[in-house]
């Protein structure tokens, strides 16, 4: 898969898991200040990316995500890893 | 396999790092059957984790200071068992004023609701299901306290809720003693959960947990407090009751750690 299908797939996920506004969804797009994703939904997002997926996503690593692009790279890095 | 044919009820599922998840997961290997409840916006959150559990269960929606949740759960579960042989209650609230270096400001309203949803609960909950659990022929009730005989930094009126629930477990073990259910509290160390880092300063908790834990800790495993959970739930803690269980590696019973070099 690549970057831009991993991109597409994970905007429908928060589009239909989170139900966010999928126009306001890219890459510099913040999920706390911009998308109004609290600590809850981040932890929803990182179980519904792990089961889209099929990714292990540890603490450490979801702990840096603050971007839909950072999301992007670590699960794209993990499907080409 | 120590909860063969047990019908047990787990509280507190959110995600596959909850306690409840591995108590959960731990029951279902040991031979039970179980339910899970999940509340508010975390439900989506407990039906996705259920699917991770050894076996699926169902998820049954549980509000515990909404009667009407309470009265459907019972509801349910007297259609599909007909009895409960124990529950894991692992519920505890409280709002953002009652935490994290607020305590001589927080406003009652906030340290009741703390101590309604986070210890009155588990009055809720025994009282709900002791005609299910009489039907099993008695059984066991568990829940999940952090210790809180002395204060914790920005813990405040949630480790006061705590204090309470340790109180109301011994209050249930003397009413519930005669219908033959046994009431119980198992008292964790730190744990990774999700509920633990929405708790400001949690960070503290571990690293005191590090210098003086005599066992050492690893706030990444809840295997230990779920292993004990089951215990309590299975037949083999038949005369305990009233009882907190500490699974904090010890942490409790030393006032400081010792230093590498005298160890």
């Amino acid at each position: 898969m690549d970057r831009n299908e991993v991109s597409e797939k994970l905007t429908g996920v928060l589009v239909s898991e989170l139900g966010l506004d999928g126009d306001k969804i890219n890459d510099d797009a913040h999920f706390e200040e911009d998308l109004d994703v609290d600590s809850l939904g981040v932890v929803e997002l990182l179980m519904a990316l792990e089961d889209e997926f099929g990714v292990k996503i540890p603490d450490e690593e979801a702990e840096s995500i603050m971007t839909v692009g950072q999301a992007v790279d670590l699960v794209h890095g993990k499907l080409n890893s | 396999m120590l909860l063969q044919d047990k019908k047990i009820l787990v509280t507190g599922v959110l995600t596959d790092d909850s306690i409840a998840w591995h108590v959960a997961r731990i029951a279902q290997e040991e031979g039970a059957e179980i339910v899970v409840t999940g509340f508010g916006r975390g439900l989506r959150l407990t039906e996705r984790s259920v699917q991770r559990l050894p076996s699926e269960c169902d998820v049954i929606e549980l509000d515990i200071n909404d009667t009407s949740h309470v009265d459907a759960m019972v509801e349910d579960l007297e259609a599909r068992w007909g009895k409960v042989d124990g529950a894991l209650h692992a519920i505890a609230f409280a709002p953002e004023d009652a935490l994290g270096g607020n305590f001589l400001n927080t406003p009652a309203e906030s340290a009741q609701t703390a101590f309604t949803t986070s210890a009155f609960s588990y009055k809720t909950l025994a009282v709900a299901l002791l005609p299910l659990l009489e039907r099993a022929g008695g059984g066991s009730l568990v829940t999940l306290d952090f210790d809180n005989s002395q204060a914790w930094p920005a813990y405040d009126w949630m480790g006061v809720a705590k204090s309470a629930l340790q109180s109301v477990t011994r209050y249930l073990a003397r009413d519930l003693g005669p219908h033959n259910v046994r009431v119980n509290a198992v008292s964790a160390g730190p744990l990774g959960t999700v509920a633990a880092k929405s708790i400001p300063g949690f960070s503290r908790f571990d690293e005191v947990w590090g210098e003086r834990s005599p066992l050492p800790w690893d706030t990444s495993n809840p295997e230990p407090v779920a292993r004990m959970v089951c215990v309590l739930l299975s037949d083999w803690a038949p005369m305990t009751s009233g009882e907190i269980v500490h699974v904090d590696g010890g942490f409790h019973a030393v006032a400081a750690g010792t230093p590498p070099d005298e160890g």
